[in-house]
């Protein structure tokens, strides 16, 4: 009989104890052969003054890390000032920072919201500098991790009271306000993510009076809102859905109005269903962001990619976006086991009211 | 506003009187007229000043460019196509290449995330353990990552002239997948196979599967069979054990539960997330123009770069991207509907 | 606001020739009731009468299609301001409760009071302390009404809307949901708001209340007000078949 959820003991008859030693011979082979390439064979670093040469030899039977040890900090922070370092790694220290208080539950208050707002701010100027004094570096400069953080976090962040007004809008019995709402909604989530970036690039500036030039990270950040808005209205229409009818009929009955009743009661209770759904959407953007590779941007997969265009380093791809997946699958997983973790708290809650 | 009653329209209003802004008949229209009126104002402001930007710029505008000769070259796809057909026929070529890809990617991935969520619930470690490990470090990495991944490895393959043979007639290099194809002719019997061969740097004959189609097939299927196999395993769940303990009273092995108790319950659960699965992949599809297959956003991509009229390209890729997840999507609620008239509860 | 005579004759809630359509559904016809200060008022009658429809028309929560409702002076029509002013003044107690869960009782009690009446935090909490006094709950307040019986969370609710200060107070089913040795500890306190002279229109089956606290139990059955009578002569001689029947169902 078939027991789910919960895996049985390792061998429970022969046909398990068979599939076991196969299926373990199997990744065994493939562990070893990882191990050869990625640690035996492998150049971790190359002696000063040694040209790539070295590693090209030892290609498919050793990895050449050595390209990952050179460029780590240029995929990191990207093409910004060597002088100024500092300031993206104090930028992705301040996020991470952020991520890390967000996962703790009696932390959760007006004030994280607030963090949530205002770190990406403290982030974009602490790396254009020039309104604290510093060197003025401009966005063309800015890339890797902090420029993932910057996109996903802000993207977040400014799509959320938009994809409110979107969710209310859809659930609204004004006919004109709900198509709209609808309209938006099903457009955005029915093309392709990238249509929004190649619009940011190449549309926006014939939309702009002449003479103003929106920088092109700006405009991406415009077409992640955009797009996250969307995507987030439906979550938080699930949220609102879930919301009994009967709490908006105390709400009113108590006299308060449409906007006090919403914010003060159905909004907090449909955000606090909505909080799995929403860390998921932020895993999903957080990933998404290195879609602006397509537009020319540097983020953390742009800069790995710039790397191995360097004729250096040409041909050492899987050791390159080896690291940059380790980097994305750091995150990405920490977040989603907490989001997990949450979803069967807030369900065991419920149980319980 | 009246946001709490939820009557049918009243036939008769309990007492007259004049307009009012408290009235929420007067508000309903005045905040819907507001809106209508903010949004045409935008847009009416964006489409002048674009008016005269494309003007200042000296861009065309309309659709004549569709018509022009496209002037560049695609890799052999599904239709024949040269540099003197039309933009029309390039951006043809190019969403019957989206389609192959969302086909096959589809048809992989649905295979692939069945197997992967059957795996996760198995009763033996090392298979679930491996289907969590797969679904786990799949889910967490951008998909774009894992395209450029796989690219970078067909590119790590050996060149034509040491090409991998691992069967006869099949060969692999890092110009792609090289094949015999069947060549129909009149006579006995009727059909002949016609071998790959070196020619210069490459293959000639036979058929052949390009790196970036086989990196983007590879990618967009494993990428999503991930996902799918979450939602059968979900699926798989949502049928109550009972059912299962059931299955094995009656002396059904622990296949024959799965293949004829279970999952026809859990295929109710899967089919709507599922759904969404395909139109992400036919969606992200579109990050083929990152690897450079010819994709229908590649192309358009093109275009928009050959003629500047970005509006229009982009605009018509957009109404394609948007009818076709629109009419998946609704042939998709069709087949729900009819599946939860069938059966009852499960 | 409203009330400016107090002439004990004047009709707190008064209602005349409403209707009211669910669709085709007919689900109010021609109710006409009038409600003096401090009456306490028992509706019954079968399920899908309209019952809980009719008290729920008096303070907007549906919006009736004919005739008039004039309650504590204010006649209800579809103004925003005439459905808020009459909500002030009217407190209302659902069947299943409604208390806000994301908030503890004392929250749920302090809301309206801040955010309607803009009363001062400090206000509020007194209020709200007295009235979760009076229904013996106040133990309770900083706790969150998934930690409450269902009792006490109706006597939560109870005292939630006699924070706004109602001068109505409308009960639908307030019991319907309780486990039976719950539904006493909520009817004592409804029996002692009635021995304070509020005005009460209740929904309930609880005919032993309507017995010892209604001075009027109205009858009401296809949407249609079939009885309307003190409660020894609706009790010892109903009018109506449908009525006789009925009680023989409620009563065994």
């Amino acid at each position: 009989m078939t027991r789910h959820g919960r895996p049985a003991p390792m061998f429970r008859d022969w046909t398990n104890t068979i599939a076991t030693i196969v299926l373990g011979a199997l990744l065994a082979y493939v562990a070893y052969s990882f191990v050869q390439w990625g640690v035996v064979h492998a150049i971790w670093r190359l002696p000063d003054g040694a040209s790539s040469i070295m590693c090209r030899d030892v290609r498919g039977e050793g990895a050449c890390w050595a390209v990952v040890v050179e460029r780590a900090r240029f995929m990191l922070v990207g093409g910004y000032p060597i002088d100024e370092q500092w300031r993206p790694y104090a930028v992705c220290l301040l996020f991470v920072a952020l991520y890390a208080a967000s996962l703790v539950r009696t932390l959760w208050t007006r004030w994280l919201l607030a963090f949530w707002i205002a770190v990406p701010v403290v982030a974009v100027v602490l790396l254009r500098g020039r309104w604290l004094g510093l060197t003025d570096v401009p966005s063309e400069f800015w890339g890797g991790l902090p420029l993932t953080f910057l996109l996903s976090t802000a993207g977040f962040t400014m799509a959320l009271p938009f994809a409110v007004l979107l969710a209310l809008g859809r659930r609204s019995t004004l006919p004109a306000i709900r198509a709209l709402s609808v309209g938006y909604i099903e457009v955005v989530r029915g093309v392709p993510l990238i249509t929004f970036l190649f619009m940011a690039a190449v549309m926006f500036p014939l939309f702009a009076p002449q003479g103003v030039n929106v920088d092109k990270l700006l405009r991406a950040q415009i077409a992640f809102i955009m797009v996250t808005a969307a995507y987030l209205a439906e979550v938080i229409r699930g949220g609102l859905q879930a919301v009994p009818r009967g709490q908006y009929e105390a709400a009113a009955s108590l006299g308060l109005s449409f906007w006090s009743a919403m914010m003060l009661v159905v909004l907090p209770q449909a955000f606090r269903v909505s909080i799995p759904p929403l860390v998921n959407t932020f895993i999903a953007l957080f990933k998404d962001t290195s879609l602006v590779i397509v537009i020319g941007l540097f983020d953390l997969l742009g800069a790995a990619k710039a790397v191995i265009v360097d004729p250096k380093w040409v041909g050492f791809g899987v050791e390159v976006y080896l690291f940059a997946a380790a980097v994305y699958f750091a995150f990405s997983y920490a977040v989603s086991r907490f989001s997990l973790r949450l979803e069967r708290e807030l369900q065991r809650a419920a149980g319980t009211a | 506003m009246i946001p709490y009653a939820h009557g049918t329209a009243p036939p008769m209003r309990t007492t007259p009187r004049r307009v009012s802004w408290t009235d929420p008949r007067v508000r309903a229209i005045a905040w819907q007229l507001a809106v209508v009126a903010a949004l045409i104002a935008v847009i009416a402001t964006v489409a002048l000043q674009t008016a005269i930007n494309l003007r200042a710029r000296g861009i065309a505008s309309g659709f004549d460019f569709l018509t022009r000769p496209a002037g560049f070259e695609i890799a052999r796809g599904l239709l024949p196509f040269s540099s003197r057909d039309s933009y029309t026929r390039a951006l043809l070529v190019g969403l019957l290449n989206t389609v192959r890809v969302s086909l096959l990617g589809i048809a992989i991935a649905t295979s692939l995330g069945l197997l992967i969520g059957v795996a996760r619930l198995s009763g033996i470690w090392i298979v679930s353990t491996v289907a969590r490990v797969y679904v786990e470090v799949t889910r967490n990495t951008p998909l774009l990552l894992q395209l450029l991944f796989w690219y970078t490895v067909t590119q790590a393959l050996p060149a034509p002239s040491d090409a991998l043979n691992p069967l006869p007639g099949v060969y692999l290099c890092f110009r792609g997948l090289f094949l015999p194809a069947p060549i129909w002719h009149d006579g006995f019997p009727w059909i002949d196979l016609e071998q790959p061969t070196l020619v210069g740097f490459g293959f000639q004959g036979g058929t052949s599967v390009s790196p970036e189609f086989a990196a983007l097939l590879v990618g967009l299927s494993t990428y999503t069979a991930a996902f799918i196999g979450e939602t059968v395993r979900a699926g798989i769940l949502a049928v109550g054990r009972g059912q299962a303990e059931a299955a094995a009273a009656l002396g059904l092995s622990r296949l024959h539960a799965l293949r004829f108790v279970v999952l026809p319950q859990a295929l109710r659960v899967i089919v709507p997330p599922t759904t969404s699965q395909y139109l992400n992949l036919f969606k992200n599809s579109s990050l083929a123009v990152a690897i450079g297959f010819p994709d229908l956003m590649s192309i358009t991509n093109t275009t928009l770069n050959q003629t500047g009229q970005a509006i229009e390209a982009i605009a018509l890729a957009m109404i394609v991207y948007l009818g076709i997840s629109l009419s998946l999507s609704a042939g998709m609620n069709l087949y729900n509907r009819a599946t939860l008239r069938r059966g009852g509860t499960a | 606001m409203g009330g400016r005579e107090s002439s004990p004759f004047q009709a707190h809630v008064d209602m005349q020739a409403v209707n009211k359509w669910f669709g085709a559904l007919h689900v109010l016809r021609d109710v006409t009731l009038k409600v003096r200060r401090g009456e306490r008022i028992v509706i019954c009658g079968p399920s899908g009468s309209g019952k809980s429809t009719l008290i729920r028309c008096i303070n907007g929560l549906e919006v009736h299609h004919a005739g008039r409702i004039v309650v504590d002076g204010v006649e209800l029509n579809d103004d925003a301001r005439t459905i808020d002013q009459v909500r002030r003044g009217v407190g209302m107690v659902f069947q299943q409760f409604n208390l806000f869960p994301h908030l503890t009782v004392l929250e749920n009690c302090t809301l309206a009071p801040i955010r309607v009446k803009k009363a001062t935090r400090t206000a509020a909490r007194d209020l709200a302390l007295h009235h979760l006094t009076r229904v013996r709950i106040s133990d309770q307040a900083d706790k969150y009404p998934s930690q409450l019986s269902g009792g006490q969370q109706q006597r939560a609710a109870i005292a939630r809307a006699l924070c706004m200060n109602p001068k109505i107070m409308l009960f639908d089913e307030p019991t319907s949901a309780l486990d039976p040795e719950m539904v006493k500890e909520v009817l004592n306190t409804m029996v002692s708001l009635a021995d304070e002279g509020m005005t009460m229109l209740c929904v309930t089956h609880e005919m032993t209340f309507a017995r010892q606290v209604a001075n009027r139990v109205i009858f009401i059955d296809a949407g249609r007000i079939l009885e309307d009578e003190a409660p020894e002569a609706f009790f010892d001689t109903p009018k109506h078949d449908r009525t006789r029947a009925f009680l023989s169902q409620i009563l065994h």
